[in-house]
């Protein structure tokens, strides 16, 4: 289904039921939803206006939505490792599969797991990308980011940059050591411990996303360990020695999440809102939005991507990455809470 | 109506917005910080453990860390704010003086987050500070200056100087000239004239704006996340981690009510000095 059909036929929906006039959605999101080119098309389209709320931390949405009365929110835009978090707590409704492009997608980041419950489908991921290593090109051999072996020595002292996450760097930590990232316990975090500080030990900074990118453009570190495509994305067109790689071992898959609310009072808009996003047009926007550009989760997007975009994603590359990756660490509880309190161990080491 | 009636009748509205916008909320956030959180579920209680948790020793070094930035801040900034406020006082002519002055509040014009990435790229590595000191051949190669506590301080310091030569300078004006001539006249000397005279008289004003220093020093997230790039944290940050994604609102409420103890006594330590009218 081409855009202006699905937008058309949204439209259309819309106004048969009667809601037209000044329908509007209100979406909490990742900053990459903000960028007007994703969606004042939508808008136009649709004359459905979106209310952009945009959030950093799981821990902050839910608090949002905690917050909130009941309606006021209608679509939720989530890290993928959190999905099941939101099922569980009954905030995601369930999605209509025959109006999802669920065989469009690069299978590897359905997440079927993860998205359905009971058999119905609550999110939908719609970008992914990797953690993994950003690097200056210019200063770093590429041999030295084929392993985390060589950034961790001393040679490597003050040049590293450790994005400010948990759960991706300790993925990283343990497809470094071998370990299987959605079988960690209690038992592989000693092991763990000693590679983060040793990361730690050898890093000028440890932080979020645009003090990491800040970091690495102004050449106050080589190398970011948790960075990848949607760090040095925005920034290599002015300096294309900004670039990242997978070492050897590994690295792991990111993934975001959308879904519809369920007390949403817009559920048909907020609907319609999810199918552009996933729409081919809808992702190849997304995936090269001006806050972060990740990989677009439906795999016809490339139709809508310029070679040079492509060429900046990697596209043709993505089988081969996606099959050298693993998933987010998955903790249940109690191994989350271990794996927070040794971050800020390490943090204030 | 009667007098006293009507004193309650003009301080009424300032009571309201007391009570509705600081002491409900100081006493929603104690009563959270005596909850806990078992799995994702909140659990009203009297339960001291979220303060227990201030002996860890990540939380207890954030603790420490936050006292000595904000000591130290508060320290560099009253040692470069006096003679600023000095000079602005009795040495720059009256016709100036307001120029100074709109000079010195320059910086809080501009956001306080652009401010502090602007120090980043300032002291970064490739930045204009270390290329003088290459310049110059202070050094051979570039000093680590950004996401350090070096730069947390600077970026700090950058902001509070200029508020406490305000309320210092707010203090000087105010002093009439004829102590000093006195003084003066009496054989002190101009050292003895500014030990004896000068400094216990703007004793307040250096109180105040310490305090206020130290009250908005130590509370602030944005500088030490942005400047000294994780390294190390301070109380906020550790506040701030137990929001971002655990959601342990318990815990972020004990921690933040234990820096508001250290806000009090900062507050019983300056009582005697303070004259927050001379804002």
């Amino acid at each position: 289904m081409t855009l202006r059909r699905l937008l058309v036929s949204t439209a259309l929906a819309v106004l048969s039921a009667g809601a037209a006039a000044a329908q509007t959605i209100n979406a909490l999101v990742w900053c990459d939803h903000a960028d007007p080119a994703l969606i004042a098309p939508f808008e136009e389209a649709t004359g459905i206006r979106v209310n952009l709320r945009e959030y950093e931390g799981t821990g902050a949405a839910l608090a949002m939505l905690e917050q909130s009365r009941p309606g006021d929110w209608d679509v939720l835009v989530i890290d993928g490792i959190d999905v099941p978090r939101v099922v569980e707590a009954g905030l995601l409704a369930p999605l209509p599969a025959d109006r999802l492009p669920l065989g469009d997608l690069f299978p590897q980041v359905v997440l079927e797991d993860r998205t359905t419950r009971d058999g119905a489908i609550y999110a939908v991921t719609e970008k992914f990308g990797y953690n993994t290593l950003s690097y200056n090109s210019a200063r770093v051999p590429e041999a030295d980011v084929a392993s985390l072996d060589r950034l961790l020595t001393d040679d490597y002292a003050g040049r590293i940059a450790i994005y400010d996450y948990y759960l991706p760097v300790i993925g990283i930590a343990a497809a470094h050591l071998g370990l299987d990232t959605q079988s960690l316990t209690e038992a592989d975090l000693p092991a763990i411990r000693e590679v983060l500080f040793a990361m730690k030990d050898r890093a000028a900074t440890v932080g979020e996303v645009v003090a990491s990118q800040t970091a690495l453009a102004t050449g106050e570190v080589d190398v970011v360990i948790g960075g990848g495509e949607w760090l040095t994305g925005v920034l290599e067109p002015e300096q294309p020695e900004l670039t990242w790689t997978i070492p050897d071992r590994g690295a792991v898959l990111w993934s975001q999440a959308i879904g519809v609310l369920a007390d949403s009072r817009e559920p048909e808009a907020a609907l319609a809102f999810v199918e552009y996003i996933l729409s081919p047009e809808g992702q190849a926007r997304l995936a090269t939005s001006s806050c972060y550009w990740g990989m677009p989760a439906n795999r016809r997007a490339g139709e809508h991507l310029t070679e040079e975009q492509k060429r900046i994603l990697r596209w043709d590359s993505q089988e081969d990455y996606l099959s050298r990756v693993q998933l987010y660490p998955a903790p249940d509880e109690a191994l989350d809470a271990a794996m927070q309190d040794l971050w800020l161990e390490m943090l204030q080491r | 109506m009667t007098s006293r009636a009507g004193g309650w009748a003009l301080v009424a509205p300032a009571l309201l917005w007391t009570l509705c916008f600081f002491v409900l909320p100081f006493a929603v956030m104690a009563a959270m910080s005596l909850a806990r959180l078992e799995g994702r579920e909140l659990v009203w209680g009297f339960d001291l453990g979220n303060y227990a948790r201030l002996g860890d020793p990540a939380i207890a070094r954030a603790v420490l860390v936050s006292l000595e930035i904000t000591l130290t801040v508060t320290v560099v900034s009253v040692l470069l704010a006096y003679p600023l406020a000095a000079i602005l006082a009795f040495r720059v002519p009256e016709r100036w003086r307001r120029l100074a002055l709109m000079l010195a509040i320059l910086p809080f014009w501009t956001s306080y987050v652009v401010r502090s990435y602007s120090w980043l790229l300032v002291l970064s590595r490739e930045g204009i500070v270390n290329r003088v000191l290459m310049g110059i051949g202070l050094t051979d190669a570039p000093l680590t200056l950004a996401n350090t506590r070096f730069a947390t301080v600077t970026g700090f310091v950058h902001f509070f100087t200029m508020l406490l030569t305000l309320t210092i300078y707010a203090n000087l004006v105010q002093l009439p000239r004829n102590y000093a001539r006195a003084a003066q006249d009496l054989g002190a000397s101009r050292w003895q004239t500014f030990r004896h005279v000068i400094l216990p008289l703007t004793l307040p004003g250096i109180v105040t704006g310490a305090f206020l220093t130290f009250v908005l020093c130590i509370g602030d997230y944005v500088t030490p996340q942005i400047l000294g790039g994780n390294r190390e944290l301070a109380l906020p940050q550790v506040i701030m981690l137990q929001l971002g994604r655990r959601a342990d609102f318990p815990l972020a409420s004990a921690l933040s009510v234990a820096l508001m103890g250290m806000v009090t006594l900062a507050y019983l330590l300056s009582a005697r000095w303070l004259r927050l009218d001379r804002l």
